[in-house]
């Protein structure tokens, strides 16, 4: 399927963990202010997919394209600077800085046709980071550091956002506030890849989802598709 | 004072770099060549810009290659280079000392204390010390390019990953490291001795100061430097032994009967007594005195 205004086309992507050949082919693409999430079980190639696309784990074959420009090649901070921004799952904020600092560190240069985001903008999504400002990173909550995380990488005004569970071993009042924010972000014009475990919250905030199964893709549909085909929940997501 | 300066951003990158001595001769030597022609201050000034830009050098082709390898292959690498530099000093200015000397105007008394002269070139030495440590806690804490420094030593992935090019920074850093280290050469050189053994000399402290205040921490560096210098400088004015202290309960003579470390005066043990201190730092605080804990 192909939308009309395709941002970003990942076609035929391979990767291996040293010798271990993860991804086999993956292909997908993103229209401007969608939602897609990539489902699957662990281990099936979610998360090295969004690290591939990042050149955090150099892809071995196949292109990424974002607005025709090719990023398959290209090094992490040309990828981050051409509008493609990161969330990793571990989190990975700067615990010896604070909060304030790390937001710094994410701040980028304005990009042709991104929304521009201020650290005034990210205190309004999330107060509790206003109260925190000049805590080291190190010694807030997991929920304060996953809001960090989030707001660090929009800093930089990508095009594009690539999420990696961003709800995992978060209060369930807190989990909400991060669907909220992914629903936000695409009125904002800021289309995002989601990788989720939690199957409700990726079916609400998605306009399209994916499922990867063995490194590769074996659905692709609305969630509404998803959910009434029965024997693809079972065989893949053992639903 | 100058040695204080030097572990600081050489313990901020995290690599551990033997040729860093290397750096702070170059620098004596690169000045020593430099004075004739534009003289002390302008020697001063570019003697550390040429030994940054050695720095940079060796980063870009030699320390980025063996950095996946892991901290041995570097320690190696520098190890290796520092034994380079030095035979190419001795080969073109000869394994003698040169005459590097302060110039006269700077060449006198700031002040006496209970009879001795305290030169003014120490005082210099260490305003600069100062100034250099100042210099560079406000860039790493208040810049942002010292906010990338200081965290893409942990995570230069994510670093990366949020935009920053991290390569590009890391020769940065080593080359201002460099630059320092070249600059305490510059300066110090002219007030101890210029010689190819000067290296040795100082590589040796260097490690013991940034082993005491841990790994990567700027005030610990600054401590140890401070406490290894007043400590070894106290020890030297004592002239006392172990016997002495046993005088105190009546035993001097079956102390002196038993000799060798009883009757050793303390302040001949002055040289060793960094290496005690360092010795019961890693005993104590393995991280060093301000080291992060993992």
């Amino acid at each position: 399927m192909t939308t009309t205004n395709t941002l970003l086309a990942v076609n035929d992507l391979h990767a291996h963990y040293g010798k271990s050949h993860i991804l086999h082919g993956v292909t997908f693409d993103v229209g401007q202010n969608e939602v897609v999430s990539l489902l699957g079980r662990n281990g099936s190639g979610r998360s090295t997919t969004l690290k591939a696309i990042m050149g955090i784990v150099p892809p071995t074959q196949g292109s990424i394209l974002l607005n025709d420009r090719q990023l398959a090649k290209a090094k992490s901070y040309e990828i981050c600077r051409s509008g493609i921004a990161y969330v990793p799952e571990e989190r990975e904020v700067f615990a010896n800085l604070t909060v304030d600092e790390n937001l710094r560190m994410g701040e980028q240069a304005a990009k042709k046709g991104a929304t521009q985001w201020t650290v005034e903008d990210m205190f309004a999504y999330f107060p509790r980071l206003k109260e925190r400002r000049n805590v080291k990173a190190g010694s807030i909550s997991g929920g304060e550091q996953q809001m960090l995380t989030m707001c660090r990488s929009l800093l930089g005004n990508p095009l594009v956002i690539l999420i990696d569970e961003p709800t995992e071993g978060l209060a369930p009042k807190i989990v909400s506030a991060v669907g909220e924010c992914i629903m936000d972000l695409q009125r904002k014009n800021v289309s995002v890849v989601l990788v989720e475990q939690k199957l409700t919250i990726a079916l609400k905030v998605s306009s399209r989802v994916c499922v990867v199964g063995h490194g590769q893709i074996v659905f692709e549909g609305t969630p509404q598709h998803l959910m009434e085909d029965e024997k693809l929940l079972a065989d893949w997501l053992a639903v | 004072m100058v040695s204080a300066g030097l572990t600081l951003i050489f313990g901020m990158m995290g690599v551990l770099n033997f040729a860093h001595a290397s750096f702070y001769m170059l620098g004596a030597y690169f000045a020593y060549s430099l004075q004739g022609s534009i003289g002390f201050w302008g020697a001063l000034l570019v003697a550390p810009i040429l030994v940054g830009l050695v720095g940079v050098v060796v980063e870009r082709f030699f320390l980025r290659r063996v950095h996946h390898h892991g901290h041995a292959h570097e320690l190696l690498l520098t190890f290796g280079l520092s034994f380079i530099i030095t035979e190419l000093i001795k080969l073109v200015f000869g394994n003698y000392p040169v005459n590097y000397q302060i110039p006269d105007a700077l060449n006198f008394a700031a002040f006496t204390i209970g009879g001795a002269d305290y030169p003014v070139y120490r005082v210099l030495m260490g305003a600069i010390a100062i100034v250099m440590f100042i210099a560079i806690y406000l860039l790493l804490t208040r810049t942002r390019v010292g906010i990338v420094v200081r965290s893409a030593i942990y995570r230069p992935k994510m670093v990366e990953a949020l935009g920053h090019n991290v390569p590009l920074v890391f020769m940065g850093v080593f080359g201002v490291g460099a630059a320092l280290a070249g600059l305490a050469g510059a300066v110090a050189g002219a007030f101890y001795t210029t010689s190819p053994n000067m290296a040795l000399e100082l590589g040796v402290i260097v490690f013991v100061v940034v082993v005491v205040g841990g790994l990567g921490s700027l005030g610990g560096a600054m401590l140890a430097s401070l406490l290894i210098g007043i400590i070894t400088s106290l020890a030297i004015s004592i002239d006392a032994s172990l016997a002495d202290f046993f005088a105190l309960f009546g035993a001097r003579e079956w102390a002196e009967n038993i000799g060798g470390l009883m009757t050793l005066q303390v302040s001949s043990l002055s040289g060793s007594i960094p290496f005690a201190l360092m010795l019961l730092v890693l005993l104590v605080r393995p991280n060093g005195l301000l080291g992060e804990k993992d």
